[in-house]
């Protein structure tokens, strides 16, 4: 199926999770912001939400300074 | 027609001058500032001018200071942002300087919250001075404030913000500012607050560490009501330390977006599109 993230278009496998999407993409997941068709998702969920065809992500990695 | 002088609504003839008025209410005063801008020529002035006249290094009456403070302010732009209440969380190098800017525009209230004290290595970027060592960051922060600004109001909150303190200590903010060190720590914090107080927007910092180009730092929409500064990539860690004048740049593009937002204006500059 295909989402997109980050305004790209990308194809992955069905009933793929956020957790397995931020894998799939080597991101950390204790140090990103994830909105998915525009609602702030909760680390917490991110194990169980399951993607959709065309599920609209934005994600951000955060590194270390201020 | 009425103008303000000073901040004071005064009537005046048709015909009056900037030098007129300035030689009738204060013939000493030497800067003369019209609608924001200093002036060196006599203009005639019109309804609704905003005139502050200055007598170089003298030491204005606290009735008069808060009028001079503001008199290079837009007028109608000052006015919509002394209303206004911001949150700095973590008040290092990217807050410090971000509170500066903010009371140096004249915010109206800034709520500062960091568990953290000032150190000798703080002093490399972060807005303090040595005298201030070993204070609470938040109280060093809130009496440089005041020696700039005594007309911003302060609150300044010497705790660690967690998932579950963060919506309570920003209750009243329009806009949130993250500028916190760790990258944990940003992530939860962005959680919290957009989970907890949605709409309203926060700035936050990812990229800035090292001497690589400024140009590089941008603001970009990273998000509903979530604005990122930063390159993105250039994370502190050895070999790449966190340096004023980038911190500094950084800092100052979320000051300004902070800006904007209370102006209206989106940050990137481009349509809103909500």
């Amino acid at each position: 199926m295909q989402l997109i993230i980050n305004g790209e278009p990308r194809q992955v496998d069905e009933g793929l999770t956020i957790a397995g999407l931020l894998g799939l993409m080597q991101l950390d997941t204790a140090r990103v912001a994830v909105e998915r068709n525009r609602d702030v998702v909760p680390r917490e969920q991110f194990s169980s939400i399951e993607l959709l065809e065309e599920d609209c992500l934005e994600i951000v990695q955060f590194v270390g300074g201020g | 027609m009425r103008i303000y002088l000073n901040e004071q609504a005064l009537d005046i003839e048709d015909g009056e001058t900037l030098f007129s008025l300035r030689d009738r209410s204060k013939p000493d005063a030497d800067i003369l500032i019209r609608n924001g801008f200093p002036c060196d020529r006599d203009e005639s002035l019109q309804p609704d001018d905003r005139v502050v006249l200055i007598r170089r290094g003298e030491t204005p009456s606290a009735d008069e200071l808060e009028a001079l403070l503001m008199a290079r302010h837009t007028p109608g732009v000052h006015a919509r942002i002394k209303q206004s209440c911001v949150g700095i969380a973590g008040v290092g190098g990217l807050g410090s300087a971000v509170a500066i800017a903010l009371a140096r525009v004249g915010v109206g209230r800034l709520v500062l919250a960091d568990f953290d004290i000032v150190e000798p290595s703080n002093l490399n970027r972060q807005q303090y001075f040595v005298d201030q060592l070993g204070f609470p960051k938040v109280t060093a922060l809130a009496e440089n404030l005041r020696r700039i600004n005594p007309y911003v109001e302060i609150e300044a909150r010497h705790i660690r913000l967690t998932a579950d303190n963060t919506a309570t200590v920003f209750a009243d903010v329009q806009v949130l500012v993250e500028a916190f060190d760790r990258p944990d720590q940003k992530a939860m914090l962005l959680e919290s607050f957009r989970l907890h107080c949605p709409g309203r927007p926060v700035v936050a910092a990812s990229g800035l560490a090292g001497f690589g180009p400024a140009n590089t730092v941008l603001t970009r929409r990273a998000g509903r009501d979530f604005y990122l500064v930063g390159d993105g990539d250039s994370a502190a860690g050895p070999g790449e330390g966190l340096m004023a004048p980038r911190v500094g740049v950084a800092a100052h593009h979320q000051a300004n977006a902070v800006l904007r937002l209370l102006l209206g204006e989106d940050p990137t500059g481009a349509t809103p599109c909500n």
